[in-house]
């Protein structure tokens, strides 16, 4: 029996089009547009400014506190302007323009394709470089690294999951990596490991990728405590504690981090991107990203700079198809439609996925017949309709005593309802009231 | 007489007083003292529960006028200062009088004047449109058109105009209770005075951004130019963020704005047409 998590989940239609397409390097974009909050937390303050010459990997923003990180200029050439530009969510916010002029990277950088296996660094270094090198989680929700490789004093961490699942369907960014980049991520993996200072790894990957598990499989047998599980495909199975209790058996209690259960869960990306920091010095200047649909022309994976318009990603794809009719940036599950293609890419954008106006469009809503279908596929054992009927009626306290600050906002409620109801939408705005209520409270 | 009736009714009797004793004595003990006077205010407020005054409701509002010394910063807006004379005389003290006020929407993107750039289909909640993006213009603090401050008016003040998707305050229903206010995600509506024959002279923009971006987002935007600053005699416009504001305390209504502003973003309403314009309508 393959593991997975008990508790609800669903199993969309994967549509993995861009799943055999090799990973290209998208050429350096003419301008690049980075944003100074690309990572939960503080967003950073610029060190450089308009007219500055930079170099590809030179530090143009510096963290600001503990839970921020550094930006790193992904190209060289002039900073035209540090200003407000519009970001994915349509909002202006600060962002470095940068020109680009040439190709030419810092000469602290290692830019050889060279393995190299050996860690010299110790524990503390590597926690100092990843902060240095601004490495966020790439899995999506962009929390910087070296403050989940930082186990607080009390806690005890025994094990550090992998995350390879990709449970949204569509992404590919992952599985190619793992394909592509297998020998550096569990080189990767076991820096982690060495920062966590724990002997055990595992990662966790669906079933939908047997060659990705067999590739890791040969490459990990050479590492001592590093193991590969496959995964039953279940949605969404890529959340923390979803992963844990699929993995280790054990539940995180609610409103906990998964270190209270003695787990640290970072994705395949962050493992390659740490690679990279600790062993060639490289920050975190460009990612991987699907650029996928069904009616695009070619459908496939793009390592691309931070910064460059998801408009050329989309170019290079085969241009938009007329009869698109959303673009989302991330998942189809999570992700969040765009209202412009000229976005920038940043640390967080693993997917962009260009739907037909035939599959965009919502359906019509009509009341809820209590099927209790959203109970069942809920993961985190809370009662979506009636979070939603109490966000709708402004009932935020008891909102809040129905656990709503539990929720991931996965969306397998709104995915399964058969009367096409909002409950996501509803659940975010209650889950968003109730934070800001907490808040207030806990200043007073 | 049966002896067994004599018993019954005896000690059915005592039963009783015993009782009654105890209940006499609890309820002296634990006699709560209510103001009469809090019955006799609640009754000529207007019941609407709306929460204008800032209380609760309107029982809340009642007892914080009993218990208040003077009338200060104590203000029924729907009743008005009809009511809160009859309060006063009640409780003897002085009515404070207090101005009027009256909401105003402070955004004039109407889809003419603002071009739409994306499709919204989720669902009809200003709020949840808020969090999620822009909304359909690319000004981050116009009015979204989902109609969250008409679902909170219970006074039946305010309702969308199909046409320009802004909602629309009447005159006569708005009683300034300020749940439009509050429901508005992006602080659009302003609460300001009542003027006579119902003119109003505002703002009509909250964009925050620089001019040219604003200017690009919608033709009716605020630029921040100062115009209006420069021209205003009775120093009641500021201009912050990129933003006019004019103050209602100190503006006259001299219309020397409203002229002056590039983008017409200042608007006045309730106003006799000028003499200006009437000449030139006839020269035409």
């Amino acid at each position: 029996m393959l593991k997975t998590f008990p508790l609800g989940g669903v199993h969309p239609p994967e549509n993995k089009f861009s799943e055999s397409a090799p990973t290209e390097e998208l050429p350096v974009p003419a301008q690049v547009v980075i944003p100074i909050s690309q990572h939960i937390g503080a967003p950073s303050d610029p060190v450089v400014k308009r007219g500055d010459i930079v170099k590809v990997g030179q530090l143009i923003a510096e963290s600001k506190g503990f839970v921020s990180a550094n930006i790193h200029s992904s190209v060289s050439g002039k900073v035209a302007k540090i200003d407000g530009v519009t970001d994915s969510s349509g909002y202006r916010q600060t962002a470095i323009t940068i020109d680009a002029e040439g190709d030419e990277w810092l000469d602290s950088v290692d830019r050889s394709e060279q393995l190299t296996k050996e860690v010299k660094l110790s524990r503390e270094d590597i926690l100092s470089r990843c902060h240095e090198m601004g490495i966020v989680g790439l899995g999506g929700a962009t929390f910087p690294s070296h403050v989940k490789l930082s186990v607080p004093p009390g806690k005890q961490c025994d094990t550090l999951i992998i995350n390879g699942v990709e449970c949204e369907p569509y992404l590919t960014s992952d599985h190619r990596l793992m394909l592509e980049k297998g020998e550096e991520m569990v080189v990767g993996i076991s820096i982690l490991m060495k920062a966590l200072g724990v002997d055990k790894a595992m990662i966790g990957i669906e079933n939908n990728k047997p060659d990705a598990i067999e590739h890791i499989k040969k490459i990990s047998a050479a590492y001592k405590g590093i193991s590969v599980h496959s995964l039953k495909i279940k949605y969404p199975q890529g959340a923390e504690k979803q992963l844990i209790k699929a993995l280790l058996n054990r539940e995180v209690p609610s409103g906990m981090l998964p270190i209270e259960v003695g787990a640290v869960v970072h994705n395949v990306g962050t493992a390659f991107a740490v690679y990279e920091a600790v062993q060639k010095n490289k920050p975190l200047i460009d990612r991987i990203v699907t650029v996928t649909g069904k009616s695009l022309a070619n459908p496939g994976n793009y390592r691309v700079r931070i910064g460059t318009p998801v408009s050329a990603l989309i170019d290079a794809a085969g241009g938009t198809p007329e009869d698109t009719g959303k673009i989302v940036n991330g998942g189809p599950m999570m992700g969040k439609a765009l209202n412009k293609s000229d976005v920038p890419v940043v640390k967080g954008t693993s997917g962009i996925i260009l739907f037909p106006a035939s599959e965009s469009r919502r359906v019509r809503v009509t009341p809820c017949i209590r099927c209790s279908k959203c109970i069942t596929v809920c993961a985190m054992g809370l009662e979506p309709y009636l979070l939603m009927s109490l966000a709708e009626r402004d009932m935020y306290d008891i909102v809040e005593a129905n656990k709503v600050t539990d929720c991931m906002e996965c969306g397998s409620c709104s995915y399964i309802c058969p009367a096409g109801r909002p409950l996501l939408d509803y659940i975010r705005l209650g889950k968003s009231t109730v934070f800001s209520i907490i808040r207030e409270r806990n200043s007073k | 007489m049966n002896p067994t009736i004599v018993y019954t009714v005896a000690s059915l009797s005592s039963l009783g007083l015993i009782a009654a004793a105890i209940l006499y004595v609890f309820a002296q003990k634990f006699k709560v003292y209510e103001d009469p006077r809090i019955d006799e205010v609640q009754d000529i407020l207007p019941a609407a529960n709306c929460g204008g005054c800032g209380y609760a409701g309107c029982r809340n509002f009642a007892e914080a006028l009993v218990k208040a010394d003077s009338f200060d910063g104590l203000n029924c807006p729907p009743g008005g200062s009809e009511v809160m004379e009859q309060a006063a005389a009640i409780l003897g003290r002085e009515a404070v009088a207090a101005d009027p006020l009256i909401a105003v929407v402070r955004c004039g993107g109407t889809p003419d004047k603002r071009p739409l750039t994306s499709l919204y289909d989720g669902v009809s909640n200003c709020k949840i449109a808020n969090s999620l993006y822009t909304g359909e213009s690319d000004c981050g603090y116009g009015c979204l058109g989902l109609g969250d401050c008409v679902a909170s008016c219970q006074f039946d003040a305010m309702h969308m105009d199909n046409e320009s998707r802004m909602p629309v305050i009447s005159d006569t229903n708005c009683v300034a209770c300020g749940a439009c206010v509050k429901a508005c995600p992006r602080s659009i509506i302003e609460m300001r005075k009542k003027a006579k024959k119902d003119r109003k002279l505002f703002v009509s923009c909250v964009n925050r951004d620089k001019g040219a971006v604003a200017k690009k987002a919608c033709s009716v935007a605020c630029i921040g130019c100062s115009k209006c600053v420069k021209v205003c005699e009775y120093d009641a416009v500021k201009v912050e963020n990129f933003l006019s504001y004019i103050d209602y305390t100190k503006c006259v209504f001299c219309r020397k704005c409203v002229t002056e502003c590039p983008t017409n973003a200042i608007v006045e309403i309730n106003f006799p047409p000028r003499k200006v314009r009437n000449q030139e309508a006839a020269k035409a």
